[in-house]
């Protein structure tokens, strides 16, 4: 029986496949994790830098693109189609397999572990389950470009009829389909790897290792891996009737009376409106899945560069519950505009106030953890304040969003695009990125280069700044989204000009990311060696060897005797007290 | 490669708790769940570990998941609801043979739970849950059947579109069910009724008792309310 611990499971896998490919060690599959997020960031970026070249010359000709795209830039000049498709794309590939795989199964998988003082996760196998289960998923959704019609053209919320009439444009024939199948295969992936970050953190923690003393990026991964478990269920169901009524006849989101060609659809009696708030309840909570380990990252970034402890550790853990409850009941505010009845909206309206209240609370608590800061600005500290900004600069948007009254003015403009730009597409790139040049020595034993992260950071930042706070003003000036060109419209007339530069900020942006590649595996093998603990930090993952060997802790688990944010601590040794240290050395006051 | 290597430590402390190893939960996540070490006293971080909550991880898994099944049917329920007020919901005659198929999930349920308490007689009883289960499964397409004779298809109106589908995705969860059922059985045929085999039974019969209570919510849906 297996009651006798095993000796073996010390050793690690010796086969290349069992080390590298199928592994289960949470380590090697959180880098796994990484490195698919970075590619799929790649694609996902290439159509943003399309899509924007699109929207900064609508009418120019692109020759050498012609060669690139045959079909959807016949003749050098970008198709409608090929447009719904680039922009469906990019929200879906950057949403799902770039932030959730990176941030929260990347990060999450490698960290979780390592900061709790676990050997691995709750369930190995599982994990490299879940990951194998999201690489066919990027690969249908890759494939889906390349299919009759190209890839889907319904937006990432996929909304009926387009997503659910096969012929109604392009993209909705088999691109859409692949989309749900590689929707449903994330689905999956993300389920599994979401019970097992909720078992490990609950059950895997380390002697010692008590609830209030988890450092905040785990608090944000249990809320999130919580939210994502009840919120992506729903949206499976929706999923599946969708299926049926794109394949199986049924009418639950098509209403009767659609016509095609000369031809009248069969459907009768569904609802469009029941997809919107079937996905709106997973897309909402959705958006917190990922900002909130987003500020969970920001919120352990700090200290080890303002060498003091984080400001308000109880109360933001108490506002990541607020908020993860109130995330599930205002999904109603992105239908502000379907026509519901004002007292419904004033609901969602209210509810969406009171969570700008938690959110502030950590907002308020990240700045106030700034106060008295000896500030170290090296390249993650930069990408922690960032993110702070647009958090802030984000959030501000928000709250016109939130309210009813003045989203209905604002809901189909650019105003929209530019607040969740910031906050899904900005807190957590510079979250992803502070994280990356942060845990960098730990998960490969370099450092990466610190010139390079700071003209990564500033170009980043100044040209994030650019493209989506001009957003803003575009929405103002009453720019709709989804459009594919705003030349046949005499009052944009006056924004042309705006939207070029806005293009010409995204290139640069996107160029700025190639530094970035190119620190990261420049870095990787000629990075100057890094030592167990650069960043003179608190967590456990610093007390491991580096980078940490299979099973993470030598023969020992390390136990845990304070919270994980002991800085400057007044007669302490050293300005740092890891969460080892015994009270017997250095006071525990938490 | 640090084998055998006490942990450095800043402030060149050398912490000395007892002796751990880990046992591997590589090959299967479910053979050995924690809550071994747990009441052996011994094992990774063992009694002292007194962070975490007082159930197994395989339990506490199962339990999760079977959260997102209640969301699941949760969605499917809310959209079932909504789509019942529109205008051209036409209520589905019963196939009476569900009667005789929810009498033999629940009978199923019961010859499971007398399995678990006769360790002795437990692969007899055990199987003839599983058979139940199949047997389930198997009137479920008959009750497709008898509909499609009576010209019921998926397209026909909503509520025999919900029919199909709640059942086909609820008989999905029971064709789960019978695999972890029969995994079971294979392990209790190759090694007895060791503890092992009942910590595995334990975490079925959550599933299936699950599953059954599922369907009988399900007929209240399509057929009571």
């Amino acid at each position: 029986m297996a009651i006798e611990p095993s000796v073996h499971a010390h050793e690690e896998p010796r086969s290349f496949w069992r080390r590298y490919i199928f592994s289960t060690d949470h380590k090697v599959i959180g880098i796994q994790y990484f490195l698919t997020a970075m590619g799929m960031a790649l694609v996902g970026g290439i159509l943003a830098m399309l899509i924007r070249l699109q929207l900064g010359w609508p009418e120019a000709k692109w020759p050498l693109l012609a060669k690139l795209f045959p079909r959807g830039m016949s003749g050098g000049v970008m198709n409608p189609d090929f447009y719904l498709a680039l922009i469906t794309m990019h929200g879906t590939l950057m949403i799902f397999f770039v932030i959730s795989l990176g941030l929260v199964s990347g990060f999450g998988n490698y960290l979780l572990p390592l900061q709790i003082g676990a050997r691995d996760m709750a369930f190995p196998f599982l994990n490299m389950l879940s990951y194998w289960t999201v690489v066919p998923a990027c690969a249908i959704m890759l494939a889906s470009f390349f299919v009759e019609g190209g890839a889907a053209a319904s937006g990432w919320t996929a909304y009926p009829p387009l997503s659910a009439v096969e012929q109604a444009v392009p993209g909705s024939g088999l691109g859409q389909t692949l989309w749900i199948l590689g929707m449903a295969l994330f689905i999956a992936s993300f389920t599994m790897g979401g019970l097992n970050f909720v078992t490990t953190i609950l059950n895997e923690r380390t002697r010692g290792m008590s609830m209030m003393r988890l450092p905040l990026f785990i608090w944000t991964l249990l809320i999130a891996s919580i939210l994502g478990l009840l919120a992506f269920p729903p949206l499976t169901a929706a999923a599946i009737l969708l299926l049926f009524d794109r394949h199986g006849g049924t009418s639950f989101f098509l209403p009767s009376g659609l016509y095609f060609g000369e031809r009248v659809l069969p459907h009768s009696g569904g609802s469009p409106l029941l997809w919107q708030h079937l996905f709106w309840f997973l897309g909402h909570p959705e958006v917190y899945v990922l900002i909130l380990p987003a500020l969970g990252v920001a919120l352990d970034l700090l200290p080890p560069f303002t060498r003091k402890p984080i400001f308000g550790y109880r109360l933001t853990v108490y506002s990541l519950f607020a908020i993860g409850v109130l995330s599930m009941i205002v999904w109603g505010h992105h239908m502000f505009v379907s026509g519901m009845n004002p007292y419904v909206g004033e609901f969602f309206a209210i509810g969406t106030l009171a969570i700008t209240i938690p959110s502030a609370i950590i907002g308020f608590n990240l700045i106030a953890s700034l106060w008295g800061a000896r500030l170290q600005l090296r390249t993650p500290a930069l990408f922690a304040l960032g993110s702070i900004a647009f958090f802030g600069t984000g959030g501000l948007g928000g709250i016109f969003l939130g309210n009813a009254t003045s989203d209905i003015q604002l809901h189909d403009t650019y105003f929209v695009v530019g607040h969740f730009h910031f906050m899904i597409g900005g807190v957590t790139l510079l979250a992803l990125f502070g994280g990356t040049y942060y845990w960098f020595p730990k998960m490969f034993g370099r450092m990466m280069n610190e010139r390079l992260g700071k003209i990564h950071f500033w170009l980043t930042f100044v040209a994030f700044y650019a493209v989506f706070l001009t957003q803003h003003f575009l929405g103002l000036g009453g720019m709709p989204r989804r459009y594919y060109a705003f030349s046949k419209f005499e009052f944009l007339a006056p924004i042309r000009d705006l939207n070029a530069f806005v293009s010409v900020a995204a290139f640069v942006l996107g160029v700025a990311q190639l530094i970035f590649l190119v620190n990261f595996f420049w870095s990787l093998f000629r990075g100057a060696r890094a030592e167990e603990n650069p960043w003179r930090a608190t967590t456990l993952e610093w007390v491991a060897p580096t980078p940490p060997p299979h099973g993470n802790w030598g023969e020992t688990l390390s136990e845990v005797h304070r919270w994980p944010y002991d800085y400057s601590v007044p007669g302490a040794p050293e300005d740092f007290t890891p969460q080892t240290v015994p009270p017997s050395v250095v006071e525990v006051t938490r | 490669m640090s084998e055998g290597r006490g942990m450095r430590r800043p402030f060149g402390i050398e912490t000395q708790p007892p002796e751990v190893s880990w046992d591997a939960r590589v090959w299967s996540d479910l053979g050995t769940p924690p809550s071994d070490d747990h009441h052996r006293g011994g094992g990774d971080g063992g009694p002292e570990r007194r962070d975490r909550l007082p159930i197994p991880n395989a339990q506490l898994g199962l339990w999760i998941f079977l959260g997102t099944v209640t969301m699941l049917f949760a969605g499917f329920t809310s959209a079932y609801l909504v789509r019942q007020a529109g205008p051209d919901w036409q209520p589905l005659p019963r196939p009476p043979i569900l009667w005789v198929n929810t009498s033999a999930l629940l009978a199923s349920s019961v010859l499971l739970e007398i399995g678990r308490r006769r360790p002795l007689a437990l692969r007899r009883w055990v199987l003839g849950a599983t058979l139940l289960g199949v047997l389930f499964l198997f009137g479920q397409l008959l009750a497709w059947r008898a509909l499609r004779a009576q010209g019921i298809y998926l397209p026909t109106n909503p509520h025999s579109s919900f029919f199909y589908i709640l059942t086909g995705v609820h008989g999905a969860h029971v064709v789960g069910g019978v695999i972890a059922l029969l995994s079971v059985l294979a392990l209790a045929w190759r090694d007895g009724s060791g503890e092992r085999v009942l910590r595995r039974l334990a975490l079925c019969a959550v599933y299936w008792h699950f599953v059954g209570g599922l369907w009988l919510y399900l007929l209240v849906v399509l057929f009571v309310a």
